[in-house]
């Protein structure tokens, strides 16, 4: 017996779905990060909760070989005495350990960038973190699909 | 780039091979980029070894730079920076003199070498 049509999803509705999902997927409350990495967070910014925004994330959304991922992150900031970055930081969701890096830099540098190569044990988010001259704390997260992940563990 | 400073100095261990480059003209008061690469396994203490043993960790854990004594630049580095560790900042120059790098880490690694910052 055929199923009455409105009780049937649509294509549209169905792809509309999918879309949600993928959008969720990329961007996840700091809420639903594992315990270790929310605690990494939390030891990095002194307990600040970062806000989205004002940093720039640079990676591969799809790499092939885990062992050295060239990250760039870049942080909006006139790099003044007033107002500039002190510290940079990366953490991972999936490594053995959440801690990547931390950078510190000053007014000396005169532009808030760095760049480094790092490992990804397997698929999995990437976050990095701006702590300001004012305290505040910016963030940015990536999903990253390592096909050969880095042998970090075998 | 301009032929990049090389070290050979000798340590604990065999020689280690570091790199400090720098772009070829630098402009007094603009940001130039500094690259900072230094040979180094960086074991992560989570891997085994043919006979299921686990490699002690071995890492590079800190990398400064001072501009003629003032620090301009640190890093604190973990297991998940890949081997031979590189890392790129920009820097402000206001006239000559001298960029100084440091590495520290587990057992007893140290390596240091300095490179000459000559903006117009």
């Amino acid at each position: 017996m055929p199923i009455p049509r409105p009780f049937l999803p649509g294509r549209r509705t169905l792809l509309r779905a999918a879309g949600a999902g993928a959008a969720l997927a990329v961007v996840r409350p700091a809420a639903a990060l594992p315990e270790a990495m929310r605690a990494a967070i939390a030891a990095f910014t002194g307990g600040v909760v970062p806000r989205e925004g004002r940093v720039r994330l640079e990676l591969a959304e799809l790499v092939e070989n885990g062992n050295a991922v060239p990250v760039t992150v870049s942080v909006q900031s006139a790099m003044t005495e007033a107002e500039h970055v002190r510290r940079i930081a990366l953490f991972t969701e999936r490594n053995p350990e959440p801690g990547v890096a931390v950078f510190h830099l000053s007014p000396r540098n005169g532009r808030a960038v760095v760049s480094t190569r790092m490992r990804l044990a397997t698929s999995q988010q990437v976050v990095a973190l701006a702590m300001m001259s004012d305290g505040s704390c910016w963030m940015a997260s990536m999903e990253v699909v390592v096909t050969l992940a880095a042998c970090v563990e075998s | 780039m301009s032929e990049p400073a090389v070290s050979d100095a000798s340590s604990p261990r065999a020689p280690v091979r570091a790199l400090v480059t720098l772009p070829p003209q630098l402009r007094r008061g603009e940001p130039f980029e500094v690259r900072v690469l230094i040979a180094h396994p960086m074991e992560t203490g989570h891997r085994a070894d043919a006979q299921g043993r686990r490699v002690p960790r071995d890492i590079v854990r800190r990398i400064e730079c001072r501009l003629d004594g003032e620090l301009v630049f640190a890093a604190d580095l973990h297991p998940a920076v890949a081997a031979n560790p590189y890392v790129a900042f920009p820097l402000v120059a206001q006239g000559d003199g001298t960029l100084a790098v440091t590495w520290a880490g587990d057992r007893g690694f140290a390596h240091a070498m300095s490179v000459a910052v000559t903006p117009r």
